[in-house]
């Protein structure tokens, strides 16, 4: 049901047009960077106390949630862009399995999200965070789980949509709450109530904090063990997955 | 034998009848054309057939299998070039062409042979390594064309293939879609609404409206209308017309200064009828074309549009889809 030849050619198509498209790599990469230096770097001063370390750390883990959110997300809206210029009825004629598809598209999104991460992540020096090669692994283990979950995620967006036209309500109505609503700028428990509700569903809060974790140690600032962040993260990809795979197979 | 069958097919869009009833059948190794006006119900038959969308009722197989429960078994038999391109504009030609042979499983010891056969088919093997955004709309199809040949269909459909192109590059492209039969042993289903395009078909279906109003050679489609029009002009058109009249029983009429008639047999009339009168100045025959025979059946003109501004506009788009990344 599952077929690799399917899986294979979705992502290495992915992947190339990743690489060809230098634009595309140098602004995914600048967002994160301007968030945290010009965003991190002004609000240091203000924060640091309360926090007991530099502003510019703590969001750290929250910049690479953002990075794996938006690559990740865009990768999975480019379905979108595939619908509407037809390329997604060359892959929906020919005869292989919507899941192949789906998971096809999911770790495309994971593969280029993960790259971009890693790079981000190569700045920790300079943050003042002290990291050893396990720790670098298990990050990227996270990275892996957290950009397949919301690729997954993204990928059920996507099948609402025929055309870019609504692309401006994906972003203010889904991506950026989820950013802000994820503990990845400052620490949820200083949110209101109702706003703390949010991030209990959002799955990139469960990624921010196994960042923390693995990135910042047992500072204090994490909300949840660790065990729960990975379940939460499994759990919700392997919904996501599967709802992704059911929304596909619709057939007009 | 009928490789393609279409019983009582029905599709409603909430309310609105897009294919409304129809029925036909498609011989092997045959070119089928679909004839029809903008919003006839072409495009949503031919997506039932490759299984995109389901039929409200009614049945069609392809090469026995059912379009609606043997999908798969329908999806490997058929290969497809849609009325708007499905290329990557942002891969090249070859990784088109790569894309397409990984979907339909093409064994790995056979794709780079198969990719240069259609390459040097379509004539394009010198820019295979070139972005699909650099070629222009002629090249596009045909590249299209080649990739839906590339895992060996048995049936081809080929939505307008020809919309948009200059008349040269719409030639070059005829050329070669009607070798396909032969060289390639495939079924070539085709829709179009540029009639002499359709004049190639081995048989025609036309439709207007959702429904079929007639399916036949293009020959016999045009010997309805009652044969060819011979127009004749002479120094004495009056006496040439009371002579024709009484000699051949033709119903002559006149006009300006020439006389014309519809005879069944244009080619083998035209001498006998020049023998018998004197003094003939200019003859021509007129034979009816397949736009006539739509005119009659239907009391309208197809129109012929070039690309819609919704496809312009979706062009400009694409080029521009990039700033939101
Ligand atoms: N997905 C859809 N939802 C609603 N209506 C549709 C849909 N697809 C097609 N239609 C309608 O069905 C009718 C037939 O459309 P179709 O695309 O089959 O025409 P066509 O013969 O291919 O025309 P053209 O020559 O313009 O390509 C049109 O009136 C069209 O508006
Ligand atoms: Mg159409």
């Amino acid at each position: 049901m599952v077929e690799a030849n399917v899986i294979y050619v979705l992502v290495a198509r992915e992947f190339k047009k990743f690489v060809r498209d230098k634009s595309r790599l140098i602004s995914t990469l600048v967002r994160p960077l301007i968030w945290l230096f010009l965003v991190g770097g002004g609000m240091s001063r203000l924060v640091t106390p309360e926090l007991g370390m530099s502003y510019m750390k703590f969001i750290f883990p929250g910049i690479l949630g953002m990075t794996i959110l938006f690559s990740s997300i865009f990768s999975s809206l480019s379905i979108i862009w595939d619908k509407e210029f037809g390329m997604m009825k060359e892959i929906l004629v020919a005869p292989v399995s919507r899941f192949s598809v789906v998971i096809g598209k999911a770790l495309s999104g994971t593969l280029i999200s993960v790259i971009q991460t890693v790079i981000i992540l190569m700045l920790f020096p300079f943050l003042g965070i002290k990291m050893g090669l396990l720790s670098i692994c298990y990050a990227v283990a996270i990275a892996v789980l957290l950009s397949f979950c919301i690729s997954s995620l993204g990928i059920i967006i996507a099948t609402f949509y025929d055309s870019f036209e609504s692309f401006s309500v994906i972003m203010n109505f889904i991506i950026m709450p989820m950013f802000f609503l994820s503990g990845a700028m400052y620490p949820v428990n200083k949110l209101p109530h109702v706003l703390q509700v949010i991030t209990r569903i959002n799955p990139l809060t469960y990624g921010v904090d196994a960042l923390k974790h693995v990135l910042l140690g047992d500072s204090g600032i994490v909300d949840f063990p660790i065990v729960t962040d990975i379940s939460v993260l499994a759990v919700s990809s392997l919904l996501f997955v599967a709802a992704a795979g059911f929304l596909f197979e619709r057939k007009k | 034998m009928p490789i393609i069958k279409v019983e009582n097919l029905v599709k409603r869009f909430n309310g609105l009848t897009a294919v409304n009833d129809i029925s036909f059948e498609v011989d092997k190794g045959t070119i089928f054309g679909f004839l029809g006006p903008n919003g006839a119900g072409k495009t949503t038959t031919i997506n039932i057939l490759c299984t995109l969308l389901s039929p409200t009722s009614g049945n069609a197989s392809i090469a026995g299998h059912d379009c609606k429960t043997e999908s798969s078994d329908v999806r490997r038999s058929i290969g497809i070039v849609f009325q708007d391109t499905t290329l990557d504009k942002d891969l090249t030609a070859y990784e088109n062409l790569m894309f397409h042979s990984y979907l339909y499983n093409v064994k790995r010891s056979e794709m780079k042979e198969r990719i240069h056969d259609v390459l040097h088919f379509i004539g394009m093997y010198e820019r295979k390594n070139d972005l699909v955004k650099k070629f222009s709309g002629g090249m596009k199809r045909r590249l299209e064309v080649a990739r839906g040949m590339l895992h060996r269909p048995g049936v081809l459909f080929l939505d307008e293939p020809t919309l948009g192109l200059d008349p040269q590059t719409r030639a070059n492209l005829w050329e070669f879609i009607v070798e396909l039969p032969q060289k390639h042993n495939v079924t070539v289903f085709m829709t179009t609404h540029y009639m002499e395009e359709a004049e190639v078909c081995d048989r025609i279906a036309i439709i207007d409206n959702g429904r079929l109003i007639a399916v036949d050679t293009p020959d016999d489609l045009k010997k309805t209308l009652g044969g060819d029009v011979i127009y004749i002009k002479s120094s004495d058109n009056k006496k040439a017309r009371s002579e024709i009249e009484k000699m051949f029983g033709l119903e002559v009429s006149e006009k300006d200064g020439e006389l014309f008639m519809t005879c069944s047999m244009g080619d083998s009339c035209i001498p006998e009828i020049i023998r018998s009168i004197s003094d003939v100045q200019s003859v021509r025959l007129q034979r009816p074309t397949l736009n006539d025979v739509f005119l009659k059946m239907t009391g309208k003109d197809i129109r012929e549009e070039e690309m819609s501004e919704g496809d312009v506009f979706k062009e400009t788009i694409r080029s521009h889809r990039r700033r939101f990344g």
